[in-house]
């Protein structure tokens, strides 16, 4: 009877896991070979699912929407999180305060930051344009533009996740040990040295971190673009998981659907296994 | 020198974070007019978009929708996520490695595989536009089970022999003897569990169609989208301000626990 105390107490995960893990991953596989709009019987049609996956110009579209998304996302929030985190990681006052600031956009819904950026970066009363005009510069047509409107999108979500990746990076940097900026300065070091020959290669796995977070958290982008763009101007903000959600429940293809995600699906792990294979040779 | 440009380059950053918000909620206050100017303070005070808001949409039972399925959902995490993580942590059995890696498996797993399937279960099992499709999938956090794990590990066996020799069952072990050790814990995967589920949009867009079920996320994106805001800007900040609001409140309260939080889970949204 003791024996089987352990088992009780990890049961609801098991039942969670057949149910909500295991089940749909063997479900997606059935479905991908399936047509279904969930009313009438599924139908089987063998591959047609894939062809038409590599048919479909939109699919293409939305991945390399998504790609371009995480080109220009991923580095700027190294970047810019990196350079706040160094700066906050001296003796400063206040450093409660500008963590705390920072942090703020992270904690809020992804639709109250996409509303409140749909009017900031509105093409006339918009305040970045506002500000731009101050400053005699010509306006930007952030949202209206294909060219620009997945940047601008990106942008945004930098705005938003920054703060998090700014105090992993400070937990990171209090991990470097002080000796070794100690022996630097012996030898005479310069601020850029030190960063570049101690700092970076010594956060190396928080940088590692960062890259797989935000292409994990890039890869499932969909709220922003769905507000504020609703994929538009011409398809250049449609992202992947929205034309998965569109070809789901706006035209109710469950099977295509499942298809697209499943494919969707094998091309993050993909990613991310190379990216952890770049890593792992770098170290 | 270094000193005074590192001082502007912060002060800059912070004001760009919070500028925005204090601008939105301004904004919101003032009438339609005023909305394009730059203002710290509203301009023409009025409480308009706000009651347009509530004429247009029952955002008062999305409110209370969204506050019921959150802390059901956090209470059942905090319960099955310290069940799993104590058997993990502290009990021998056969197959709890199996576990362990299923677990890991699980967190690896992009959510877009599983996102169809799982809506046709919730059909199945006919959940669409109920509370259940809203709790239910996300009862189990592998995450929580993961820290608590972790916590539960690094407490000493004998506050655990001291209860079984006092006849405690491992449920009051659970609750009453370690849980109490290990309040940072608790917090952590309370305040990541409770802000996810505010906070999520996507799932409650699939099963719900219900206006009277609907979640405040999920109303704020359809009134903004949807025509119903006719275009109007301040009523949609309205919107979005009431939505931020209460995790804002919260969040002015907890800072230091929300930080500390997230950045030992390393996880967002």
């Amino acid at each position: 009877m003791k024996k089987l105390i352990p088992y009780w107490l990890v049961s609801p995960y098991i039942l969670y896991f057949c149910v909500f893990v295991a089940f749909p991953v063997m479900f997606s596989v059935v479905l991908t070979f399936h047509s279904w709009n969930i009313i009438s019987p599924m139908k089987f049609v063998g591959v047609e699912n894939y062809v038409r996956l590599f048919n479909d110009r939109l699919f293409w579209q939305a991945i390399y929407n998504t790609l371009r998304f995480l080109v220009i996302h991923i580095p700027l929030q190294i970047v810019v999180a990196l350079t706040l985190a160094e700066f906050l990681n001296q003796k400063i006052r206040g450093q409660a305060f500008f963590r705390g600031a920072f942090f703020l956009p992270v904690i809020v819904s992804g639709v109250v930051v996409t509303i409140l950026w749909q009017q900031l970066l509105g093409f006339n009363a918009g305040i970045l344009n506002r500000a731009l005009s101050v400053l005699s510069f010509p306006k930007v047509a952030w949202l209206e533009e294909p060219a620009i409107a997945m940047y601008a999108i990106a942008l945004m979500a930098t705005w938003k996740n920054v703060g998090l990746y700014v105090i992993l990076f400070l937990v990171g940097l209090q991990t470097v040990p002080v000796q070794y900026y100690e022996a630097a300065d012996m030898e005479g070091a310069t601020h850029w040295q030190k960063f570049r020959y101690i700092t970076l290669p010594m956060i190396n796995p928080t940088i590692f971190m960062v890259v797989v977070l935000s292409t994990i958290g890039g890869f499932s982008l969909f709220i922003e673009p769905y507000i504020m763009t609703e994929g538009g101007p011409l398809n250049s903000t449609l992202s992947a998981v929205m034309y998965i959600y569109k070809q789901a429940f706006q035209y109710y293809h469950m099977g295509y659907s499942a298809t697209l995600g499943f494919c969707f699906a094998l091309l993050i792990l993909g990613v991310v296994a190379i990216q952890k294979r770049y890593v792992e040779q770098e170290m | 020198m270094m000193k005074l440009l590192r001082y502007t380059l912060l002060i800059l950053a912070a004001l760009s974070f919070i500028y925005p918000f204090i601008w939105m909620i301004s904004a919101s206050l003032s009438s339609e007019l005023g909305i394009g100017s730059l203002t710290l303070l509203p301009i023409n005070l009025t409480l308009r978009n706000y009651s347009t808001v509530f004429e247009r949409i029952p955002l008062g039972r999305a409110f209370i929708n969204s506050l019921l399925v959150a802390l059901i959902t956090t209470g059942l995490v905090l319960i099955l996520g310290a069940m799993v993580g104590y058997a993990l942590a502290r009990l021998r059995f056969r197959g709890r490695n199996l576990i362990f890696y299923l677990i890991i498996f699980t967190m690896t797993l992009p959510f877009q595989i599983t996102l169809i399937p799982n809506y046709i279960t919730m059909v199945k099992l006919g959940w669409v536009d109920s509370y259940f499709a809203l709790i239910v999938p996300f009862v189990m956090n592998s995450l929580a089970v993961l820290l608590f794990r972790q916590a539960f590990a690094g407490l000493p066996q004998a506050l655990i022999d001291a209860a079984r020799i006092d006849g405690c069952g491992e449920l009051r072990i659970i609750f009453q003897i370690l849980l109490p050790n290990i309040i940072p814990t608790v917090l952590t995967v309370i305040i990541l569990t409770f802000m996810g589920l505010w906070n999520e949009a996507l799932w409650p867009l699939i099963v719900i169609r219900d206006e009277s079920t609907m979640t405040m996320p999920q109303m704020v994106t359809l009134f903004s989208v949807g025509g119903r805001a006719d275009a109007q800007l301040g009523v949609k900040l309205a919107a979005a301000v009431m939505l931020a609001l209460p995790i804002l409140i919260v969040y002015l309260f907890f800072q230091k626990h929300f930080i500390r939080s997230m950045a030992s889970s390393g996880l967002k949204d």
